[in-house]
This record gives structure tokens, C-alpha cells and sequence, in this order.
């Protein structure tokens, strides 16, 4: 394991570079740290991940690992593991063979028992052992991931890299797998970047979140700072259920804005509700969730979605007040003002 | 009990499953063809076993006596006997010889159709070969990495063969000559080879296009070179789309006969410029010629056999999966 640098990463595609896919990326990741980018499809996640693994060369920046420098060195040379978001296995190899595949590359040199004992300690790990011998085509989604996942684990690289390995599979598994997932590299003490468009898989895996945009890393930190904390609107509206409310300022007169506040951030903790006969605002309806309802609110003209507990006793046309507290605010340029 | 007793039994079949009515009228059809195209290989069969003047006898005779004339006359030489003469042998040795002596005549020695068919099998199978090899390498060329104008390479590529082949025969001809080239295997391998190499280059492009690169790829990460990669990865990925072009190219070199008929006569001929040469007394031994056509079938048939189901898969060009 070793520490990873990626200093002003660029790059661009297309006929004179004319879509940046990556734009600038600074982000050190220390040793043993699991840090997650977070981003919706075309921010650049893949992209960044293979300008590290070597599969792209940077327009500008430099990559190193562990120290050293990655510029004009091969994918095979840069001793990462890589785990794909498609095409994660090999279709004419069982699912031994394809754990065992980048154990028996000429670079490596194992010892076919050494081989053998680390296929099978990694398969017990990613509990597919009880499916060595069948073809990867026959295994469902979730066992095909974790044979991708094992794959990557029976190499002991400087860095795993891992592109959104579990965004085919449905919640449940995907939940299952997480938690798999943040155990084994803890156990490992392994340095892991994993890329997601996926705000739970990043808050309950990540040391650090990074939020990516349009090629930019916009802000990087503790999940909890980046829920808490957001640098700028985009950033906000990127993580929390539900979605956070975005209110025009004044439309609550004794919110304490600072100056140049345009846009309110209103996450369900910074909204307070009682039910109140000429209250501010409206019940329009309610969402049942089961252990939670989304209750959506017409304050004017103005929507708001917000959590309560089942057990409110509130009703679709109900009056309530609805006030903030220490809500986030934005100036013009999207950045928050504190 | 609940009243509301109506389960609904699904009948309908799927959208996409054909009905049963279409798929009766589409298996007559396909019956009715393969019948019409193969009523000639089936004649040709049934004259390979008819006895010279059966062959020729009008009109044709469906009942007849099955003969094993026309083999023994394909790969033999005879030479014509006085009945004394004949008579005065020793007792026929095996059924070929009984066969020729019946017609007053004695076997000289074995033909030339067994050295023209292994010409053939060398010469198709061994540009088979190298048609398919370079067509893979060229293929993952074009398909993977960045080739300067690759457009316009791959449509030169295709343009060798939009020409007829006799349009080009002539200049090959003397270039042959000057070369050294004339009848011989080799020479006949490097031009199929040439004609092959563009259908090759086409259809392995469309395959390996097909391949994500992110096999080999992660091949790449996990410490493989790219032609180890390409080895372990892609090849064994590309099976299909290399039977089904191995096939189309061995048909093609398999059935030559222009370039065949004007640049070998001798020891380089293939079967097909030599089996319409077969000639008995008085004229074509149409048994023997039939005889020979069957024979030729047979390498094709069971190829095509050995790899029909790569064969469909590559002739729909991968749109049927599994
Ligand atoms: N090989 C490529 N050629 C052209 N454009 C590309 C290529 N790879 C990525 N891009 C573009 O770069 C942007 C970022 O892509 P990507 O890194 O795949 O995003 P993500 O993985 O976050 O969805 C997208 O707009 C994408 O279209
Ligand atoms: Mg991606």
C-alpha cells in the first residue's frame, strides 16, 4: 500500500481537446485511506481513475504512487489494481481462472500453490468459494461483482481502484456488499479510490468524500464535513434524502441572512413544524415510507420536502408554522456564506 | 372459498415468439429451398455412381444399377486390351480391376486427381491460414488503436475486390512469370491469400470491435503485455468471429477456379480446373467427373460441419447470442 498524488490532472477528448473530461485535479490519498469520488455520470470519475491506472496519458498534471512519479510508466508497471464498472470478468474463464489470472501474469511469476492459496483465501473472503469451478457467465450479479471485487483483492497493490463496482446490482445486495466491502479494506488496511454517483455508498464507505463536477473537484473532506459544511450549492444538493430545499431568501422575513445571500439551503434538520391555525404554511401531502414520511409542504408558492416520523399527526391541508434554524446560505455565485 | 374465482389462464404467446402457423410456413419454405439447392449436388452424387453409358443415357435414368466405374476411372489410368490379352492376366486384383477389365481394358497406373486434390487441400487450407492471421492482427489493428487515414485504409482494403478476378488475371499472370510464381503452391497460396485477407480484415473487425477493450485492459493492469493480453484475452473471445471468416475464406479458395485455370497447369493445378478434364473414351467420363465433384465436396462439408455453430453465429455476425 502507499500513498497516492494526483497534482493539476487534465484531460481532454475529442478534436482539439474540445470536452475536458478531467479538469485539474489536485487530491492526495494517504495510505490506508478510502476516499471516494462522488459524482453524476460524465463528471469524470472513470476517467480519473484510468488517467491513474495509466489507461489515458494527462494533457497535464503528473500522477505518483507511493512517491514515485507515474509519467510514461505502463498500466503493468504502476502496480494498481483496477475494478471496471462494466466488463468486470472474463467470459471464457471460470471463476477460479479469473481470480487466479492476475496472480499467473508473466510480470508476477507465483508459484502455481502459492497461486492456488491465494485464489482461495480471497474467494472465502468475497464468499464466492463455493462457486470456483463454474463459468463466469453463470453467476448472478452480486456473485459476478464479487468476483470482480476478489479479482482486484488477490493483488496486494499499491492502491485498488474501483469504478462504481456495485451500481448494477439492486439496493439490497448493494447494502450487503458496502458493508463487505469497508470490512475487508479495514482488515487490509488498503488505500482505495472508489468512484460513484451513489451519496450513500460515500457516506457509509468513505474516510474522505470527494465531490466531483463537470472534471472539477469542487470540495473534498470527512463525510460528515460535506454534508454538514458544503462549499457551495452544488456540493449541497449532491448529498442528502430527501433532496435539500432551495428557498429564495426573504421569503422568510426573520431568517438572519448574512449579506449577499441570494438562495437558503433548508435540509429536513434545519426545518422545525408545528401544527398552528394560521400558520405560514400548508400540508400538501404526505408520503408514507413506512419508518419515515416525506411530508411535502407549500409554503406561498414555495415546495419544501421534508422527513417526519410516522407518528406526527399531521393531515394533507393541515396550517403549520414552519421556521429554520441555522439553515445554509448561498450568495449569487452558488458559494456558500457563512 | 373465494368467489371471485377466475384465474386467467395465459394462452397468448409472447409478442416476439412467431405464431405456430408462421413458423410451419417458414419451415416448408426452408425445406422447399434446401430441396431445389440440393437436387444438383444430388444428381451429381447419382451420376458419381452411374455407369458411363447409364450417365449419358437418354432420357436419364432414375432406377439403375449402382457402378463404382466412376471412382476407379478417377483415380486411374487405363489403357485399351485385346479380350486374349485380358484374358491371359492373372485373376482381377480387387473390385476397380474387374471393373476396367469388363470394358476390355487394363489399369496403367494411378491419375493425377489425388495430387491436384492435396494441391487444393495445401493450398486453401494453407491460405486459409494466412488470410485469417493477418486478417486478426490487421483487424485488432484497426479496431484498437489509432491508425493514421484508417477510412480510407480500410476501404482501400476493401477495394482490392471490387475488380473481377479476370480483370487483374493477365497482369498477375506476367508478373507470375517474372517471379517464378507460375504453378507453383506458393504462388497460388500468396494470391488467395491477397484476395482473402480484405474479407478477413472486415469481417474480424466487426468482431474484435465487438470485444470491450476493457478485457484487455484489466489484462494490462494486472502486469500482461498487450500481446499477452491480446492472446489470453481476445483471441479466445474472437473463436467465433475467426471460424466463421476461416470458413468464408476456405470457401473461396476451396471453389477458385479462374486464377486456378489460368496460372496452373501443372504441378501447382488444383481439383477444379482438373476435374471438368477428365476424359474417358470418346469423350467426357461424366461418372468420373462426378465422382471427383463428390470427393471435392467432402473437405468443405465437413469443416462447415465441424464449425456450423460458430458458423451461424458468425453469419449473423454476432446478433445471435449463445
Ligand atoms: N474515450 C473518450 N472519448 C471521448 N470522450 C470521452 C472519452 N471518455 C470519456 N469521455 C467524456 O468525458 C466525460 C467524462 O467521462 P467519464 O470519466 O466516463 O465520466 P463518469 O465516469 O463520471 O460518468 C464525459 O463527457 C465523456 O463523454
Ligand atoms: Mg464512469
Amino acid at each position: 500500500m502507499a500513498d497516492v498524488t494526483l497534482k493539476g490532472i487534465t484531460k481532454s477528448f475529442g478534436k482539439g481537446g474540445a470536452k475536458r473530461a478531467v479538469d485539474g485535479i489536485d487530491l492526495a490519498i494517504a495510505d490506508g485511506e478510502f476516499v471516494v469520488l462522488l459524482g453524476p455520470t460524465g463528471a469524470g470519475k472513470t476517467t480519473t481513475l484510468r488517467l491513474i491506472a495509466g489507461l489515458e496519458t494527462p494533457d497535464a498534471g503528473t500522477v505518483s504512487i507511493g512517491g514515485r512519479p507515474m509519467a510514461d510508466l505502463a498500466p503493468a508497471s504502476r502496480d494498481v489494481a483496477f475494478v471496471f464498472q462494466q466488463y468486470s470478468l472474463y467470459p471464457h474463464l471460470t471463476v477460479y481462472e479469473n481470480l487466479a489470472f492476475p496472480l499467473r501474469s508473466p510480470a508476477r511469476r507465483m508459484e502455481a500453490a502459492a497461486i492456488d492459496a491465494r485464489v482461495r483465501e480471497v474467494a472465502k473472503m468475497v464468499r464466492i468459494d463455493h462457486k470456483l469451478e463454474n463459468r463466469s457467465t453463470r453467476l448472478s450479479g452480486g456473485e459476478m461483482q464479487r468476483v470482480a471485487i476478489g479479482r482486484a483483492l488477490v493483488r496486494r497493490p499499491s492502491i485498488y481502484l474501483m469504478d462504481e463496482p456495485l451500481s448494477s446490482l439492486d439496493a439490497k445486495l448493494r447494502g450487503e456488499l458496502r458493508l463487505e466491502l469497508k470490512r475487508i479494506q479495514k482488515d487490509l488496511g488498503a488505500t482505495l479510490l472508489y468512484v460513484t454517483h451513489d451519496q450513500i455508498e460515500a457516506m457509509t464507505m468513505a474516510d474522505r468524500i470527494g465531490i466531483l463536477a463537470e472534471g472539477r473537484l469542487v470540495q473534498i473532506g470527512t463525510p460528515r464535513e460535506i454534508y454538514a459544511d458544503p462549499a457551495n450549492l452544488h456540493v449541497a444538493a449532491r448529498l442528502g434524502q430527501p433532496h435539500i430545499n432551495l428557498l429564495p431568501v426573504g421569503l422568510l422575513p426573520d431568517v438572519p441572512a448574512p449579506p449577499g445571500t441570494t438562495t437558503i439551503g433548508a435540509r429536513t434538520e434545519h426545518i422545525a413544524l408545528a401544527r398552528e391555525e394560521g400558520g405560514n404554511a400548508r400540508v400538501d401531502w404526505i408520503e408514507h415510507l413506512g419508518d419515515q414520511n416525506h411530508l411535502h409542504i407549500k409554503l406561498g408558492e414555495q415546495k419544501l420536502v421534508t422527513l417526519a416520523d410516522p407518528d406526527v399527526a399531521v393531515s394533507p391541508g393541515d396550517r403549520i408554522s414552519l421556521s429554520l434554524r441555522n439553515p445554509l446560505y448561498f450568495g449569487q455565485d452558488g458559494q456558500r456564506l457563512v | 372459498m373465494s368467489p371471485a374465482k377466475t384465474t386467467t389462464v395465459n394462452t397468448a404467446h409472447s409478442v416476439v415468439e412467431p405464431s405456430a402457423r408462421s413458423k410451419r410456413i417458414a419451415g416448408t419454405l426452408v425445406i422447399v429451398y434446401a430441396l431445389v439447392t440440393m437436387l444438383p449436388l444430388a444428381w451429381i452424387f447419382l451420376t458419381s455412381i452411374k455407369s458411363p453409358p447409364d450417365s449419358i443415357s437418354y432420357p436419364p435414368k432414375i432406377l439403375f444399377t449402382p457402378s463404382i466405374e466412376g471412382y476407379c476411372n478417377l483415380f486411374t489410368t487405363r489403357t485399351r486390351q485385346t479380350p486374349e490379352y485380358i484374358a491371359s492376366l492373372p485373376a482381377p486384383d480387387g473390385v476397380c480391376d474387374a471393373v476396367t477389365r469388363q470394358r476390355n481394358m487394363v489399369i496403367a497406373g494411378p491419375s493425377n486427381f489425388l495430387p491436384r486434390f492435396t494441391n487444393s487441400l495445401i493450398i486453401a487450407f494453407g491460405s486459409t491460414f494466412l488470410a485469417v492471421g493477418l486478417g486478426t492482427l490487421a483487424a485488432y489493428g484497426f479496431s484498437r488503436f489509432k491508425v493514421p487515414m484508417a477510412d480510407d485504409l480500410l476501404f482501400f482494403i476493401l477495394s482490392t475486390r471490387m475488380m473481377p478476378p479476370i480483370a487483374v488475371a493477365i497482369p498477375i499472370y506476367l508478373m507470375y512469370r517474372q517471379l517464378g510464381l507460375s504453378d507453383t503452391a506458393l504462388g497460388m497460396m500468396l494470391l488467395y491469400t491477397a484476395v482473402n485477407v480484405s474479407l478477413a480484415v472486415w469481417l474480424l473487425k466487426g468482431f474484435i470491435d465487438e470485444i470491450p477493450r476493457e478485457y484487455e485492459e484489466a489484462a494490462m493492469i494486472d502486469g500482461y503485455s498487450r500481446l499477452q493480453a491480446f492472446r489470453k484475452v481476445v483471441l479466445p473471445q474472437a473463436t467465433t468471429g475467426i471460424a466463421a471468416t476461416a470458413i468464408f475464406c476456405l470457401i473461396f479458395a476451396w471453389n477458385e477456379y479462374a486464377f486456378a485455370s489460368l496460372l496452373t497447369s501443372g504441378s501447382a493445378q488444383t481439383a477444379p480446373p482438373f476435374i471438368p478434364t477428365i476424359i474417358g473414351e470418346g469423350g467426357q467420363d461424366w461418372p468420373a467427373v462426378a465422382a471427383g465433384t463428390t470427393i471435392f465436396l467432402v473437405p468443405i462439408l465437413v469443416f462447415t460441419i465441424l464449425l456450423r455453430k460458430q458458423l451461424l453465429r458468425g453469419i449473423t455476425f454476432g446478433a445471435v447470442r449463445k
